[in-house]
């Protein structure tokens, strides 16, 4: 089964000069993929996310989710965004029950998986907090607890820890993966983190500045569960060493003038 | 802790108060200046105690109106700021329409009430709605409108009922906003129900304020006024504490 399909998708943004955002993507995501989409800012990459929530229409070409033509967001995807979008006025535990209220589900089966995702995240004791109290890693935990708890056959993430110190995505990355290993559903998660991405993922997709294509695709052949260190090992170093001589070549990373800049992307 | 603190907010203002009240008394002594013009706080609170009741009855009347006025406004405040930004039509028909009506001073429109209306308590209702409504619909549409882009993505992707986005994403997320209206309009529902009395009443604190003008006694006059002033705080802090208990999730940390 294929989550997702993409064949020769456009997107252009219509206006006074108008933008192509997405040009000749094709791409097929296998069920129970873990997928990065990795790119630098500002090259579609979100883009390509939001046309598969059915967000953001596409200008040409196809675009399926579970074999059907997107048109309006799909049934049963979760999504994750880059600012965890929790309701403030909701406890965590309301919070993650959004989607049941929105969708008519029964709450007693939800409530058991609510509680299962809280163990899984270490957020079993917050479940009363409202999401002031909570630090920004507790509250993307939520979101992701959030956007689970209805079992998507496919989580939808945008740059969702884009927003957090470098510590605490170290941390993220490591329960997302664990997460993910009890989950098994199909995960699209977008970063412009070359680490983060192949940390993560069975299959890296590169895409090109703007307007976005699809540069390269790697498979990632680590064994899971990996722990960071794997960050430290040759393989792994092969891996990213490929993407950054990519994004050399593509004129993003000039290590003349400032290594800052490869710090940066990471 | 928090009751510690308001208390301490009200010891202060009542001993900054209490210290005007003493710098007035002075004054007035020191400068021999005549009641007339400008009464002594102790002849004031004298005057008060001539009938305080017949006072207090007078103020329970002007409260009432200010908070008929009040109701109106928030029910009907709210509601249109939701047809404002949930219909593109009625924006662009009615919004400009409602601007340029706030601009009409009220107060010059209100005589035309009575004449509608007639000499009862409904005139000075709907001048007390028409003056506080304003602030009502520009903040709960402001409020309304402040839906972060990614809650409403949210919204789209859970593919909820509008009814369900509306009173559980929405209102709330207006509420904030919708209570700093409402703290503005409380103070303006008041001034609206003076206003009223003004033009046509033989009851309420602007009536007294109206007529005690008129043979000059002024001690009366200030009286009133005290109370009026009186009745604003306690009406603004009330709505203070409202807020306080409906958002607590804003004040956490």
């Amino acid at each position: 089964m294929i989550a997702v399909d993409a064949n020769n998708v456009q997107k252009t943004y219509a206006g006074p000069r108008s933008t192509l955002a997405l040009d000749n993507v094709s791409l097929e995501i296998p069920q129970g993929r873990f997928v990065s989409i990795l790119g630098p800012s500002g090259c579609g990459k979100s883009t390509f996310l939001r046309c598969i929530a059915g967000l953001e229409q596409i200008t040409s070409g196809s675009l399926q989710v579970q074999g059907s033509e997107v048109q309006g967001p799909p049934d049963n995807i979760g999504m994750v965004f880059q600012r965890d979008a929790l309701l403030d006025w909701r406890t965590v535990e309301k919070n993650i029950m959004l989607p049941i209220e929105f969708k008519k589900k029964p709450e007693a089966d939800a409530r058991v998986a609510m509680k299962k995702l809280l163990k899984l995240t270490g957020l079993s004791e917050f479940g009363d907090r409202y999401p002031r109290e909570l630090s920004g890693g507790m509250r993307q935990r939520a979101a992701i607890c959030r956007a689970l708890i209805d079992s998507p056959e496919l989580l939808l993430m945008d740059e969702p820890f884009g927003a957090l110190d470098a510590l605490t995505r170290d941390q993220m990355n490591v329960e997302l993966q664990r997460v993910w290993m009890e989950v098994r559903n199909t995960v699209v998660f977008v970063t412009h983190g070359i680490s983060e991405a192949v940390y993560l993922a069975d299959k890296v997709v590169i895409f090109s500045p703007r307007p976005g294509r699809i540069v390269e695709i790697m498979d990632i052949n680590l064994p899971r569960p990996r722990k960071l260190s794997v960050r430290e090992t040759p393989e792994f170093g092969a891996y990213t060493s490929h993407i950054r001589d990519l994004f050399s070549s593509m004129g993003l990373i000039d290590e003349h003038e400032s290594d800052a800049l490869t710090e940066s992307s990471w | 802790m928090k009751s510690v603190f308001l208390s301490r907010r009200l010891l202060t203002g009542i001993a900054s108060f209490l210290v005007l009240m003493a710098a007035w008394e002075v004054s007035i002594k020191a400068f021999g200046i005549r009641p007339i013009m400008l009464p002594a706080p102790s002849s004031i609170l004298a005057e008060f105690r001539t009938d305080s009741s017949w006072y207090l009855g007078n103020a329970w009347y002007t409260l009432l109106t200010t908070l008929a006025g009040f109701a109106l406004s928030v029910i009907f405040g709210v509601l249109i700021a939701v047809l404002l930004v949930s219909v593109k039509w009625f924006e662009n028909t009615v919004y400009p329409l409602i601007v340029s009506f706030n601009s009409v001073p009220k107060v010059a429109i209100a005589p035309l009430f009575v004449v509608w209306l007639g000499t009862g308590p409904e005139p000075k209702i709907a001048i007390s709605f028409l003056i506080a409504v304003f602030a009502i619909i520009v903040d709960a549409v402001h409020g309304l409108r402040s839906v972060p882009a990614d809650v409403m993505d949210l919204g789209r992707v859970l593919k909820g009922s509008r009814w369900d986005f509306f009173f559980k994403v929405r209102l709330p997320c207006a509420l904030p906003s919708i209570l700093t209206g409402m703290k503005v309009s409380i103070s303006l529902a008041l001034v609206g129900a003076i206003v009223g009395e003004f033009v046509a009443s033989q009851r309420g604190l602007g009536y007294i304020i109206l007529s005690a003008q008129g043979s000059f006694d002024t001690p009366r006059v200030f009286a009133a006024l005290f109370l009026l002033g009186g009745m604003g705080m306690a009406l603004f802090t009330m709505l203070e504490w409202i807020e306080r208990r409906v958002t607590h999730w804003r004040h956490i940390a």
